[in-house]
């Protein structure tokens, strides 16, 4: 099932798809992120009890989804790259982990700015904004494991092995909010009930959510275009790629 | 300023630049262990708001310990410190003027830090005001009295826990006048004394540490 | 549209301060690293081309040398 995989274990290839790829994920990134912002500052109605404030929900609610998303993308890539071993999953592994951790840092910044106004603290201790936070070490730890090492290979595989460990954080985060009473309010999407916001408010959520998601693909393919490069500096097809590059420009 | 001494003090700073990942290692332990204190003692805001001082004021200081001994080691491995000590040039000179790179490096980022740790544990603008100043008085404090230690500890091969145990008994007083400041603070007390104490104290430092640091640095390098 | 008006929209029903923070260090973060991982890329095709024209210096130099110690 999975063969049309496997011509992106090298990295030429992998190269190319991102380089295909990323003028669709740019458009439709910005398309989605324009749409769903304006939509939802200027068009979606305002809550009955928190006001206009509610409003940073367009951005709080989808780089909460997508800092968990993706470093569970981080780590499922490190998995392949452990089973497979395929260097094109740590490259993309380690693309992720940057964007992955801004998506958590902006996920922090708006709960805060969200829960002043509403509940009077920036930051409280409770189960998911602490979860949270751990995500944002968890990435961190990531990002330092893998520049600690001169040889790559071995980086690739250190910080895998850290991702996978992380990677029980997730469901933590994500169940907290039921497990423990916490201040924070519970899950506004669930597969498995209706949701519990109106629809006039859950649309935009929706485009905004793939906005981001379209972006942080976005950001990766340009990552691992770097990674892919600086891996393979000496191979004829990276010294060509560098020469036809100052051409055009 | 001496040519010689300005060259020694842009490289140091260069150095510190290329090595971003080494500084901001410590600043992350320092973020980390802060964190464990609500999580292991108890989230309350009065809590946190009691033992904060404290808290941050010890995480600094053990972050720090992390960090010092960049201070002479590359020098060290690379042959630079044996060349400073044999030229010509004053030794306690170029000390203040590595220890002055350091603490740029090292501690102004702990300064920039300091709002969103006061923010962890739940810090009144009063306490984290006094805060500020004590950090801002007291980390040159712990660079210029850390550096002797690192001074006597530079060639050893595990130094590194020795470093801790020789320098947190030193940092005891300060660590008394800073948490001191806080807590008045806490209470609208004026804690303008244990300002001037720790200023005191650092002027002593100032004055007479880079000659302890030189002289430890001949010591160690015999 | 939500709002009476643009003034209105900037006010964000008094909580103006809390969302435009929001709005404006999330896009700005984003951008910022959209800028910084472009700048990355850019820097090393640049550095390759640059090791391939010292490659292609070192090697006329060897032939330089190479042709006059031949005659």
């Amino acid at each position: 099932m999975w063969k049309w995989l496997h011509p992106y274990a090298k990295t030429e290839n992998a190269y190319q798809l991102c380089v295909t790829l990323q003028p669709w994920l740019w458009v439709s990134a910005l398309l989605c992120l324009a749409v769903g912002t304006v939509w939802g500052l200027a068009f979606a109605p305002q809550d009955y009890q928190q006001g206009d404030s509610f409003r940073i929900i367009y951005i709080h609610v989808p780089s909460a989804m997508l800092s968990m998303g993706t470093y569970v993308a981080m780590a499922i890539a490190a998995l392949v790259g452990m089973v497979w071993q395929w260097r094109t999953a740590y490259m993309s592994m380690i693309a992720m982990a940057p964007v992955g951790a801004v998506m958590t840092f902006v996920a922090l910044f708006t709960g805060a700015a969200w829960g002043k106004p509403m509940w009077g603290a920036w930051w409280v201790w409770d189960a998911r904004l602490t979860s949270e936070l751990i995500l944002l070490f968890l990435y961190i730890g990531v990002i330092a494991l893998y520049g600690a090492f001169e040889d790559k290979q071995q980086a690739g595989k250190a910080a895998g092995v850290m991702a996978l460990v992380g990677v029980v954080n997730i469901p933590i985060i994500h169940y907290s909010v039921e497990w423990w009473n916490t201040l924070h309010q519970g899950a506004t999407i669930s597969k498995f009930d209706q949701p519990s916001i109106a629809p006039e408010m859950l649309w935009p959520l929706l485009v905004s959510l793939l906005g981001f998601a379209f972006f942080i693909g976005a950001v990766t393919t340009i990552r691992l275009r770097s990674e892919i490069v600086r891996r393979e500096m000496h191979r004829p097809w990276v010294q060509k790629l560098a020469q036809a590059t100052s051409e055009n420009s | 300023m001496n040519p010689l001494l300005l060259g020694i003090f842009k490289r140091d700073m260069q150095i510190a630049f290329q090595q971003k990942a080494e500084l901001v290692q410590p600043l992350m332990f320092l973020l980390m262990v802060v964190t464990l204190f609500p999580l292991g003692v108890s989230p309350s805001p009065e809590t946190l708001q009691r033992i904060g001082p404290g808290v941050i004021w010890i995480a600094a200081i053990l972050s720090s310990l992390l960090g010092m001994e960049r201070l002479f080691r590359d020098d060290f491995i690379d042959g630079s410190l044996e060349q400073y000590t044999l030229s010509g040039m004053s030794l306690p000179a170029v000390a203040t003027v590595k220890v002055l790179a350091h603490w740029l490096v090292s501690f102004v980022p702990l300064l920039i830090l300091s709002p969103l740790l006061a923010m962890f544990l739940n810090l009144s603008m009063d306490m984290f005001i006094a805060l500020m100043l004590t950090l801002l008085i007291g980390t040159p404090l712990l660079s210029l009295i850390g550096a002797i230690a690192v001074g006597l500890t530079v060639g050893l091969a595990r130094g590194g826990l020795l470093l801790a145990l020789l320098l947190i008994p030193v940092f005891i007083p300060l660590l008394i006048f800073a948490t001191s400041a806080v807590d008045s603070a806490a209470l609208q007390l004026p804690y303008h004394p244990q300002l001037a104490i720790i200023g005191a104290m650092l002027l002593l430092a100032a004055a007479a540490a880079p000659f302890a640091i030189a002289y430890s640095l001949k010591v160690s390098q015999n | 549209m939500q709002f009476d008006s643009f003034s209105a929209f900037l006010e964000m029903g008094g909580y103006a301060f809390y969302v435009w923070l929001s709005f404006g260090v999330t896009f700005g973060v984003m951008i910022l690293l959209v800028v910084l991982s472009y700048r990355q890329h850019k820097g090393l095709l640049k550095s390759v081309l640059k090791e391939q024209q010292r490659q292609v210096r070192i090697k006329e130099a060897r032939e330089k040398s190479h042709a006059s110690s031949a005659r």
